[in-house]
């Protein structure tokens, strides 16, 4: 393969990036738009797959002029967006019949639970790894159909497509509604959030479909996630789509986690650590999920065990929209720095409940240790230490399933810029920290991916190593303080819980 | 009097409308507010958002003033907004080069000493142990990065040359007036460089991060041995940083200079 770059396409929470990585694994440009963020109500959560798509055209084109290349340089295409957010549009006109619901919305919360309760729930478990949460794309798809009018007749004719944000976006890709070579297509990553999955043999369980009460006919076909995914017809006019990956699991691949025990923690708007569990998938006893962490075509897949956690980075950008505490979010770190520790305050931000290890969902924010000592520097600090302690319940919990300490935490995403989160981080977990040299480890891994299988690169051993770490932080606390702090924290999470009444 | 430049009474009216409202407008909002033709107050708008004086909001597409932000007034930028708009590029050029990459701003806490802080650092990629020194001052005229910031900013340069120049090594540079006219050919250049100043057997190259309209932000740099970072030529084996790494240098600045214009 001659092309001297691959593109990745990250369409995440806040914004569309498109990124263009060389052989060597470099960024070379970056472009990005943000998306609005819709709160029609308490609780939900929404994003509009028109202007995301027309955001990922511009990025795509913004990122090739900035890099003063040709499309025809491009040899691959990588595809990796935030998971579990659900679209269905019209196959006909390729509009969107709603907003997208996002991963944060709380509307199915109420399904779920009584999912959970009900008798089917462990045969869900059984199948799928996961318990039912209202986080899972499935039960979104039957809120659809069961709000929007004559969505469900069209649902039964064959007019309507349903998928994650992967499979609008390569849906539009190949064509859409006027292409003939459109592809409906999912990778396994993103198929294994879905409740629908199974995640022994990869394919829809038509139990669970039946369970819901959703057709086949509305849902992508599950590819490998490193796969021909068709060509690109008016984005790069022609060029391959190598690779589909969940966020995360972009992020495992681009850290170069393809052993079992390796783990990676990506700090942006949730926050996410996962860890490779090799072919086998373990069941949580400790509120963590099983998932698949990748799929090359021909092989098996490989598992991962994943902890989310729901607000990190939201919470800094709240901070600026929702409180106007801040202009920028790089802010948080000049105003957490204006005060030596947090003042006695704690915050606790489940705005969507908490999720993993938790896993309440009626649990919600709370500010605690409130006195008029407490200015928005503490806060800003409880707001940093927040995403501090929550990796750390995560981390807890982990060792607890799979019986790995880790030594060392990995981690990438936007967040990592903060330099005070990361001392903060280092010091809540007692471990060293270390960055890796490309913040945009998701774009990457999505680039690695697709450039193996249209073989830019050979084989994983010629993937360009990135194992040296940009920046490394090392505890500096006195062990007795941090478990004090921690058992503040956890006071403060336990003053949160149980708050939303349905 | 002389007629004043309505372009720039205008731009004041903008920004002071801006800074009054409690949130941001939109172009038409702010045309009508002030009297202007839509088109002339998007010309002016455009001009102040380059200028780094307003930010467009990316998905609504209003305005805001960042005057009272960052400071921009003074010329002083955020750090870690600074770091925030240098990251993705200094892990690339840390990549690239194979060295340890530094952005620095000018640390002018003290009315009689001016230091360069290490505001961002990147690790050279290798498997050596490296400590992270972020948030750490080196002395200003010993070190491409500092000498970046201090060709500049004159009243830096000023208060540099008065004090005392404390040497670090046989190399560094402690007469004012040499330290002088090494300023102003880093101005003819656009770029900086030390051999052996801050300490044996390193050198450095650094470039200032200069925004439209001049205003230097910020420098950025790499350092490392100094048989990597330079190269001997010419009859008398002179020592000059490899031209290579100077253009990755350049580069890079440049990039983060393009991340400025970008809405927020």
């Amino acid at each position: 393969m001659s092309g001297r770059y691959v593109a990745a396409i990250d369409q995440g929470t806040t914004s569309t990036r498109c990124i263009l990585f060389d052989r060597q694994g470099r960024l070379v440009s970056i472009a990005q738009r943000e998306h609005r963020q819709s709160f029609p109500r308490p609780g939900w959560v929404e994003h509009d797959g028109l202007e995301i798509w027309h955001n990922t055209i511009q990025v795509v084109d913004s990122a090739v002029r900035k890099a003063s290349a040709d499309y025809r340089q491009i040899s691959a295409l990588g595809v990796t967006n935030q998971r579990e957010t659900t679209i269905m549009w019209d196959r006909g006109s390729g509009l969107p019949v709603a907003p997208a619901i996002t991963w944060q919305d709380t509307r199915t919360n109420a399904t779920a639970q009584e999912l959970r309760t009900s008798p089917f729930a462990q045969r869900v478990h059984q199948l799928t790894g996961l318990q039912p949460e209202g986080y899972y794309a499935s039960l979104r798809l039957r809120w659809l159909l069961d709000h929007i009018p004559g969505l469900q007749a069209k649902a039964d004719r064959g007019e309507v497509l349903a998928g994650t944000m992967d499979s609008w976006l390569i849906w539009n890709l190949t064509g859409g509604a006027t292409g003939a070579e459109t592809r409906h297509v999912t990778d396994v990553t993103n198929a294994s959030r879905t409740l629908l999955m199974d995640i022994d043999t990869c394919q829809w369980h038509p139990e669970l479909l039946s369970g819901l009460d959703l057709p086949l006919s509305i849902l992508p076909e599950i590819r490998p996630s490193l796969d021909n995914y068709g060509h690109t017809s008016d984005v790069l006019p022609g060029t391959p789509i190598g690779a589909v990956l969940g966020d995360q699991q972009a992020a495992l691949f681009g850290q170069h986690c393809f052993q079992s025990g390796q783990a990676k923690c990506t700090l942006g708007s949730g926050s996410f650590l996962l860890m490779n569990t090799g072919v086998q998938p373990i069941r949580s006893q400790s509120g963590l999920i099983s998932t698949v962490g990748y799929q090359i075509r021909g092989q098996d897949p490989v598992y991962a065990h994943e902890g989310s956690i729901a607000v990190t980075g939201s919470l800094v950008q709240w901070l600026r929209d929702g409180l106007g505490l801040i202009k920028t979010p790089a802010e948080i770190e000049t105003l957490a720095m204006t005060v030596p520790d947090n003042g006695g305050c704690y915050l606790v931000p489940a705005f969507a409940g908490l999720f993993a290890p938790h896993w309440q969902s009626e649990a919600r924010g709370v500010v605690v240790g409130l006195t008029g000592f407490i200015n928005k520097g503490h806060i800003a600090r409880a707001a940093l230490e927040a995403t501090a302690w929550q990796i750390r319940e995560v981390i807890d919990a982990m060792t607890a399933d799979t019986g790995i300490v880790p030594t060392q935490l990995r981690v990438d995403g936007g967040m990592t810029a903060n330099n005070l989160l990361m001392q903060i981080l280092a010091d809540a977990l007692g471990i060293e920290v270390t960055r890796a040299m490309v913040p945009e480890t998701v774009a990457l891994g999505a680039a690695y991916a697709a450039g193996l299988t249209t073989g830019l690169w050979a084989d994983r051993a010629a993937l360009p190593s990135n194992t040296h770490p940009a920046g490394r932080w090392t505890p500096h606390q006195d062990p007795t303080y941090r478990e004090t702090q921690h058992r503040q924290w956890r006071r403060a999470v336990q003053r949160a819980l149980d708050w939303n009444e349905t | 009097m002389p007629g004043s430049v309505q372009s720039i009474e205008r731009a004041a009216a903008i920004i002071r409308l801006l800074s009054q409202s409690s949130r941001p407008l939109g172009v038409v909002q702010i045309a009508n507010s002030l009297g202007l033709a839509k088109g002339t107050a998007h010309g002016l708008l455009k001009t102040l958002q380059k200028v780094g004086f307003v930010n467009q909001d990316a998905t609504t597409g209003k305005y805001n003033s960042l005057l009272d932000t960052q400071g921009v007034a003074t010329g002083h930028v955020d750090p870690h907004e600074l770091r925030a708009r240098s990251i993705n590029y200094a892990d690339s050029l840390a990549s690239r080069t194979g060295e340890a990459v530094r952005v620095g701003v000018l640390n002018e806490q003290s009315p009689r000493e001016v230091l360069v802080r290490t505001v961002h650092h990147v690790f050279r990629p290798d498997r050596s142990s490296q400590t992270l020194e972020i948030g750490t001052d080196a002395e200003v005229h010993a070190c491409a990065l500092g000498k970046a910031l201090l060709a500049y900013n004159a009243g830096a340069a000023i208060i540099t040359a008065t004090g005392p120049l404390a040497r670090r090594t046989a190399c560094t540079i402690i007469d004012a007036p040499e330290l002088a006219r090494s300023l102003a050919d880093i101005r003819a250049k656009g770029w900086a460089a030390d051999f052996e100043e801050l300490s044996i057997g390193q050198a450095g190259i650094a470039a200032p991060i200069r925004l439209a309209g001049g205003l230097v932000v910020g420098a950025i740099g790499i350092s490392g041995e100094l048989d990597r970072i330079t190269s001997r030529s010419g009859q008398h084996a002179t020592v000059a940083p490899k031209k290579a790494l100077v253009a990755e240098v350049l580069q890079t600045a440049g990039h983060i200079v393009a991340e400025f214009g970008e809405p927020a």
